[in-house]
């Protein structure tokens, strides 16, 4: 995984609440079996209308956030799918941090996965930062995630949580499957002790009598 | 004292470790061709093998056309998604159920049809509707694709304890009132994110007086508030629709097993971290009117107003969804026309939901204009309606009587809405552009689909019964 320490970038607001998985990257290109490209189509029905033309309206589009890095959001972000091209539609269009009031369960463990950093601000202070992306063209913050803390380019500052284990994840850039493959003699163990004759289907699924 | 997932979380916990999160082993994992040839890929590129092919079953739902089968399809890129899966399946030694396997169907609609779900399980699939067969008393959600790379690899999923909700619900459904209207009434109560963080066990008379395929409508639309899973605790039910199907345990193999389901219900008096209660009796048909599952209402009402709701975000979110959707604020939603009426899915793709909408059909025929689609969710749905004769009573009205897919639920095959079209549709998900670029969603029962099938326009099915 992606490791994830400090970065300085571009904020673009995309001030929505809902913002669900079908807009973050629309069914038609699910299709692909590749797992990189995908950020040619972020926001798709959104940043292109329907002659495939860019939509200049779609804050995206807007020649001052062009080279965002950090997306500031709102409240219950990534809903609906399971889809993890979601966040790699993110990651690939050049975003490292989504920050939001609140983030739905499944996308929240797909960012998780693979460095995207999500950081919850409570709402009043998403507020601020909304404001202030807006307000001022070309406006950066620094993500320091050791430090837990967002630093805007006006000096505005505050102070960010985030589970302990999956900080030290990201910050490592730790792969789970390796660490769970460290745990073999367990998963071993507890298989041996929970042999239910129902359990396996061993034949696969050829059709019984 | 412990809960029905206090119960489960326990028995499958390979590791525990404070400060990271649970080890869970996994009893079921599914798979799908959308979310899993990125982590077939991970698999081959690390050397790794799958670790429970006896665990492990898959099936080819999302992209199958749902008219003509024949290969290639003529979408290329979903044709190399479809024989990805093949491909992937045979090198790694996984039981698929293929095109043209009898049993193909929907994944969360074939796979319990056949008894592989079965109560006190864990069931992990790349889907958020995995939610479904917390229908059976399973622990069942859905997971990102790295997850399901990590579950092939390792039978495990590192997972944080979520919270618990208990949503009870009292009194009965009235007639022409389905499991739908009831879950869709509760996600409204709840909004769209009310239930994030939590596993919602759904308890109290109206929940078990539930067939076992309302069951699995009412579990599977809990991720529409957020939830990470809903359940129902296993009963007399759940256990007599398990018994005799293919993979559920035979004979006296079954009776052990039984005998530990029956223990699994929550304990009197268990304690959750929320408690939310609703009477059925007080619930009628359902519409949603906007483009998230909690912009719902009683279907004999209006289109809100957006000036009347509490909260900014609230009001902003309404109107958007208002334009999006072409609604004036205040229209009765008999007014409202319909271009297209879908019938299937993994919510109510299933025997009763069919049977629900042919009893409103009757010998009414589909309104003139309106395409109408029934697709039913598996190939034994689909058999049983043939033989129960639903599919004459559809086709005279003038339904299209489709093959089993997801079809029009996500409009990933060739089943799409037009820019501007209006649907009725008895999916799960009513966001833009879901069923098809710039089409408009409203999501009901079979009954209410049906319904506006037959007279062409949102209608509640109470009068036509
Ligand atoms: S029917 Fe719809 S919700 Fe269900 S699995 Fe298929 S696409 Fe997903």
């Amino acid at each position: 995984m992606q490791k994830f320490t400090v970065l300085t970038g571009l904020a673009a607001p995309l001030d929505r609440a809902n913002v669900d998985t079908d807009q973050l990257i629309p069914k038609q290109f699910l299709k692909r079996v590749e797992r990189e490209g995908f950020g040619q189509y972020l926001f798709y029905n959104w940043r292109f209308k329907p002659d495939g033309s860019p939509d200049l309206g779609f804050v995206l589009n807007q020649p001052r956030y062009q080279g965002a890095t950090i997306l500031l959001a709102g409240e219950n972000f990534g809903s609906g799918s399971s889809r993890e091209h979601a966040p790699w539609a993110l990651l690939d269009y050049g975003f490292r941090v989504v920050v939001a009031p609140s983030f739905a369960d499944i996308f929240r463990n797909n960012a998780s996965k693979i460095g995207l950093l999500l950081v919850e601000m409570d709402g009043q202070l998403m507020r601020e930062w909304l404001q202030r992306a807006q307000a001022n063209e070309g406006y950066r913050i620094t993500v320091d995630l050791a430090r837990q803390e967002m630093l805007g380019s006006d000096g505005f500052a505050c102070v960010f949580k985030i589970d302990p284990f999956h900080k030290r994840r990201l910050l490592e850039g730790l792969d789970d499957i390796g660490l769970t493959l460290e745990r073999q003699a367990e998963i071993k163990a507890y298989e041996e002790s929970h042999q239910e004759p129902w359990q396996a289907v061993a034949h696969g699924l050829t059709p019984r009598e | 004292m412990s809960t029905l997932l206090d119960k489960i979380w326990r028995s499958h916990l390979v590791r525990s470790q404070a400060g990271q999160p649970d080890l869970l082993y996994a009893d079921r994992h599914l798979v799908h061709e959308v979310t899993s040839p990125q982590a077939f890929a991970g698999l081959r590129a690390a050397g790794r093998q799958v670790r429970r092919t006896d665990l492990t079953y898959a099936v080819v739902d999302h992209i199958v056309p749902t008219d003509n089968r024949a290969e290639p399809l003529a979408d290329a890129v979903a044709d190399a998604q479809l024989k990805a899966l093949r491909a992937n399946c045979a090198e790694f030694g996984v039981a698929l159920l293929d095109t043209t396997d009898p049993r193909q169907g929907v994944i969360h609609v074939c796979m319990p049809e056949l008894g592989l779900i079965l109560p006190g399980q864990t069931v992990f699939c790349g889907d958020s509707h995995t939610a479904t067969h917390g229908a059976f008393g399973a622990l069942a959600f859905g997971v990102g694709t790295s997850e399901v790379e990590h579950l092939l690899a390792t039978q495990t999923l590192p997972q944080d304890r979520p919270r618990t909700m208990a949503v009870r619900v009292g009194g009965a459904l009235g007639p022409g009132v389905s499991a739908k209207d009831l879950i869709l009434a509760i996600i409204g109560r709840l909004g769209v994110a009310g239930g994030t963080g939590h596993v919602i066990e759904y308890l109290g008379k109206a929940v078990t007086a539930l067939s076992m395929e309302g069951r699995m409508t009412m579990c599977n639309m809990s991720v529409e508030c957020g939830a990470k899973a809903g359940m129902v605790a296993p009963d007399e039910t759940t256990i007599s629709w398990l018994r005799g199907r293919p993979y559920a345990p035979q004979g006296g193999d079954f009776e052990r097993a039984a005998a530990w389901w029956r223990t699994l219900p929550s304990d009197p008096g268990s304690r959750y971290d929320r408690e939310v209660s609703l009477d059925a009796t007080a619930i009628g048909p359902q519409v949603t009117w906007g483009t998230n599952p909690g912009q719902v209402a009683e279907i004999t009402g209006a289109a809100p107003d957006p000036a009347g709701l509490a909260g900014e975000q609230e009001r902003a979110s309404a109107l958007r969804a208002l334009d999006y959707m072409a609604l004036k604020p205040g229209v009765p939603f008999r007014d409202v026309a319909v271009d297209c009426v879908f019938i299937g899915s993994c919510t109510n793709g299933r025997l009763e939901d069919l049977r629900a909408a042919a009893a409103v059909v009757g010998a009414r025929k589909v309104s003139p204009g309106v395409r109408a689609l029934v697709v039913p969710g598996s190939g034994q749905v689909k058999a049983q309606a043939e033989a129960e004769g639903l599919d004459r009573v559809f086709k005279e009205a003038g339904f299209e009587w489709r093959l089993p897919g997801c079809s029009m639920c996500l409009a990933m095959n060739p089943d799409v809405l037009e820019a501007g079209e209006r649907c009725a549709s008895t999916s799960n998900r009513n966001f833009e552009d879901r069923q098809g670029r710039g089409g408009r969603t409203h999501l009901v029962s079979p009954a209410s689909a049906a319904a506006a099938a037959v007279t062409g326009r949102l209608s509640d099915p109470r009068q036509l019964i």
